[in-house]
């Protein structure tokens, strides 16, 4: 028990390795792509907008990194109501 | 062709003025025309290193506002011909310095010199930034240790946003120095190990600085460790940087201490 105490205590370099990579992988994403996700934002929504009327407060544009992808999330939504209103029009 | 180098880091105390000085007297040593300039205003340490504090009349700031000439300010290594030091000014604050007033400066600097190299302040205010303004490399100075590498991956980001060379839309050509390193303590897991901050930072390595008392007793003469203990293993570590800078292809090993039979059985009663 003390010999892996013993261990354990010595090799922290692993877990300074493992810190910082979750630290910088999120930091990176804030930083670099903080430009990036205004602008996905503002065009997503414009093209949405050509087709069906949205609340800009409404739409969620988010990149996550995680090991070795990036997630890029879009969430949009749209009332149910304004829905008719586009699918009647076409129609 | 000169070059502009800048020894940056974010973090303080990782060894930015030190490389500076080493670097800097090891480019001059192989008969390259060198200058060093001091960009830390207000906080100047590049000329205690360098021996040559007790010399400085002018300064940087002094040349860039155009106050004095260039050549009044620039102070020549006594002990290397071909090296120069710009020091920075003690008493003004990094506001004093200008982006147009910099340029001013390492333009006439080109002219004369082989290097350029500029020691930036910690941080990534005005100071750091204009350190790396102008600059065609960077060494980015990390310390195997967790606050020190997350610094330095900001300042990469830095170095590929704010220089006048991201802007104009080139690769910002950098390089890892790794100081204060310990094979003994990396390899048992106390430390973080050079593959570690290599596979985190993703640039390539110009160096690996041992952790050495030799780098402390050369800064407390006034010397850069290239010139003060030629043959020790930080100064071989720093000498094979420099010739890496000059696109000479030099194998990267650790340099350690040489210590003999006596040394290993005696410890430091025989060295």
């Amino acid at each position: 028990m003390n010999l892996f105490k013993f261990l354990d205590r010595r090799a922290s370099a692993p877990v300074a390795r493992e810190r910082l990579q979750i630290l910088l992988a999120h930091e990176r994403a804030s930083v670099c792509n903080s430009n990036l996700v205004a602008l996905l934002h503002k065009e997503v929504l414009a093209a949405i907008s050509r087709h069906i009327e949205i609340d800009p407060e409404r739409v969620e544009v988010n990149l996550r990194e995680r090991d070795k992808i990036s997630l890029l999330e879009i969430d949009i939504e749209i009332d149910a109501a304004m829905k008719r209103t586009q699918v009647g029009e076409a129609a | 062709m000169s070059k502009i180098l800048v020894v940056t880091s974010g973090k303080g105390g990782v060894g930015k003025t030190t490389s500076t000085a080493a670097l800097g007297a090891a480019l001059a040593q192989s008969n390259h025309k060198v200058a060093v300039v001091d960009f830390d205003v207000g906080l100047r340490n590049l000329d205690l290193v360098m021996g040559a504090e007790r010399r400085v009349v002018y300064d940087l700031i002094n040349v860039a506002n155009g106050d004095t000439k260039l050549h009044q300010a620039l102070i020549r290594d006594k002990r290397v011909d071909t090296l120069h030091l710009l020091a920075a000014s003690q008493t003004r604050d990094k506001d004093a310095l200008t982006e147009e007033g910099v340029r001013r400066v390492i333009d006439e600097l080109r002219e004369r010199f082989d290097w350029i190299v500029c020691d930036s302040p910690a941080g990534i205010e005005r100071g750091a930034t204009l350190a790396m303004r102008y600059a065609d490399v960077a060494v980015v100075v990390a310390n195997p240790e967790i606050s020190s590498v997350r610094d330095s991956d900001r300042i990469i980001g830095l170095l590929d946003a704010k220089t006048e060379r991201a802007e104009r839309g080139e690769r910002m050509e950098k390089h890892l120095l790794l100081t204060r390193y310990d094979a003994g303590r990396a390899a048992r897991g106390e430390m973080l190990h050079v593959d570690d901050v290599l596979e985190i930072l993703s640039i390539p390595l110009i160096g690996i600085i041992p952790e050495s008392e030799d780098v402390l007793r050369a800064s407390n003469v006034g010397s850069p460790v290239t010139l003060h203990t030629t043959t020790s293993a930080p100064a071989r570590a720093y000498m094979d940087a420099a010739r890496r800078l000059c696109g000479i292809d030099v194998p990267m090993d650790i340099p350690a201490d040489k210590k003999g039979l006596l040394v290993r059985l005696f410890g430091r009663r025989a060295a």
